[in-house]
């Protein structure tokens, strides 16, 4: 069994980062933040069980470690719709999509979700890992090209403590945190805050749309109060309903709506979540992780994310590769892949045909807490990507028999 | 957190007892997390001291057993094949596997309970 790595010096860390450690999470270094990869068996969780939290109930992750980009402006969708893929100008006031920032060549220079909040006013949520290199990659693009964009481009990354709120009783559990102010049990004697209330109107919030809200908190006496606008969207990373909120980094504040959260939610079962479940949930769901199904040497036909990318826009950067590569056979496809033979498939494993030829590679492979599965997407060639094909995943130098299957492997189940 | 006295204990965090069956410590599968999956040789591989034997999986990583002892494998624990989850319910009860010890004096140089928890206690306070 490997020891634990001491944590690098330059290591950062969210507002929330002495939460998770009082709450006794493992914590790892992922892409320069240290972030808790799960929280402990003691309480419930553990990847496992934090996973069925969100598929079943409702769960809770701190995501500060993402970005935030804003664009604000007479030309600010303009500026958007140059460096995005997708089609920013059928997103109205309140409305968010999915898209991607492309180099010239159509690769990726991350993926992410662009909100509208206003008339001239956009926010970009991006990876953790590419915090610096997509905000120079903006800069660069709308600020300081040979025709810059008439708007600002702020990084407002360490602004926020982001919270992501997911699972089917998400909805309930924000619901009843609008509804009235609810008791915070205080971890230290003399804290700060004692009750929180979350106000927004849910009713017409539909999924990928974002709403002001209003984050209250108060301590019995009054002499302390907390009274702030906070920016809340029916978005996730988990394929269930849920939400993201974006409060001040504020530590005392961060922590009051953690503990808020978690207290609110014992009802609904909720967990604490650690990266770990994050990944386990977005496999499930099919959705890209930067560094793994989208990178700087893969293009958006072979990550088969077509839909969100609109061609028909008369320019963006990278349309005139993707034009080029679009008349052209693929070289390779993302596939999902499904353990037949006992086995777990794993990052970076190698695939093989049925022959023994090596064709491909696993890009993302992990148990399926909630199917049950080992589970993994991978890149092989398109005469080998149709649904059924057997192939081969090489794991500790045997090949293991895998499965072509149709993804998303989890769709989360319609309301009635 | 004490350790059985039964039997002996490595800085890999396996253990081995006097009817020589292999495991993994309760400290093993807690910094593991839910266990998935064992992988575990066939009954007849010979085990060689210091050496992998077999694998351990969490649902975020591959750990690898390595042998306290040298010897072949006599018996296999079928059951963790289809409930790896018995590693994480009681670890010091989920025998792995069994072997026959060529060199008892192997033995020696493990550690017993009250050194292995000392060891343990150290590095988890790092």
């Amino acid at each position: 069994m490997s020891a634990v790595a001491a944590t690098p010096p330059t290591i950062r860390k969210t507002a929330l980062n002495p939460v998770h450690r009082q709450m006794g999470a493992k914590m790892v270094e992922f892409n320069g933040w240290e972030m808790p990869v799960e929280y402990p068996a003691a309480i419930g969780c553990g990847i496992v069980n934090e996973h069925m939290a969100v598929r079943t109930g409702v769960g809770i992750f701190d995501v500060s470690h993402m970005g935030d980009i804003r664009l604000a402006g007479p030309e600010a969708l303009a500026a958007v719709q140059h460096i995005s893929m997708n089609d920013a100008s059928r997103l109205a006031i309140g409305q968010a999509q999915y898209s991607a920032l492309l180099y010239p060549e159509g690769t990726f220079v991350d993926d992410v979700i662009v909100h509208r909040l206003g008339v001239d006013e956009y926010l970009l949520v991006i990876n953790a890992g590419t915090r610096e290199k997509d905000f120079s990659w903006v800069y660069k693009n709308v600020r300081e090209s040979a025709h810059p964009f008439d708007c600002l481009v702020e990084n407002l990354s360490d602004d926020y403590t982001q919270i992501a709120i997911q699972g089917p009783k998400a909805i309930d559990l924000m619901e009843k945190l609008s509804a009235a102010f609810v008791e915070v049990p205080a971890k230290e004697l003399n804290a700060p805050f004692q009750t929180l209330k979350i106000e927004a109107d849910y009713k017409n919030l539909k999924f990928y749309w974002i709403t002001e809200g209003r984050t209250m908190a108060v301590r019995a006496n009054a002499q302390r109060l907390f009274d702030s606008k906070t920016l809340i969207g029916r978005t996730g990373y988990t394929a269930e309903d849920g939400f993201e909120i974006y409060i001040p980094s504020d530590e005392a504040i961060s922590a009051h709506v953690w503990y808020g959260l978690l207290a609110a939610g014992k009802e609904f079962g909720v967990l604490p979540c650690g990266l770990g479940a994050r990944n386990t949930l977005r496999l499930e769901g099919k959705l890209p992780l930067y560094g793994h199904e989208i990178s700087d040497t893969i293009n958006v036909w072979e990550a088969g994310l077509d839909r969100f990318c609109k061609m028909e826009k008369a320019e963006f950067i990278g349309r005139e590769a993707l034009e080029a590569s679009r008349k052209e056979p693929l070289k390779k496809a993302l596939v999902g892949l499904e353990m037949i033979d006992r086995g777990i498939a794993r990052d970076g494993y190698k695939v093989f045909d049925s022959s023994g030829k090596e064709i491909g590679y696993v890009t993302s492979g992990s148990p399926a807490p909630f199917l049950k599965k080992n589970i993994a997407l991978a890149y092989v060639p398109p005469a080998q990507a149709e649904i059924g094909n057997t192939v081969l995943v090489e794991i500790r130098g045997q090949g293991v028999k895998a499965q072509v299957v149709p993804t998303p492997f989890y769709k989360r189940p319609k309301k009635s | 957190m004490s350790y059985p006295t039964d039997r002996k204990y490595t800085k890999e965090h396996e253990w081995i007892t006097p009817d020589v069956k292999i495991g993994i410590t309760s400290y093993a599968q807690d910094s593991l997390g839910d266990i998935v999956f064992v992988e575990l040789p066939k009954v007849g591989t010979e085990l060689a001291v210091g050496k992998t034997f077999g694998t351990v999986e969490s649902v975020k990583a591959v750990s690898d057993l390595y042998a306290p002892a040298s010897g072949p494998v006599t018996e296999v624990n079928g059951a963790l094949a289809t409930a790896p989850e018995n590693v994480n319910k009681d670890a010091h009860a989920a025998w792995m596997v069994k072997i026959n010890v060529k060199d008892p004096a192997e033995l020696n140089s493990l550690l017993s309970a009250a050194d292995y928890e000392k060891f343990v206690n150290e590095e988890a306070g790092h």
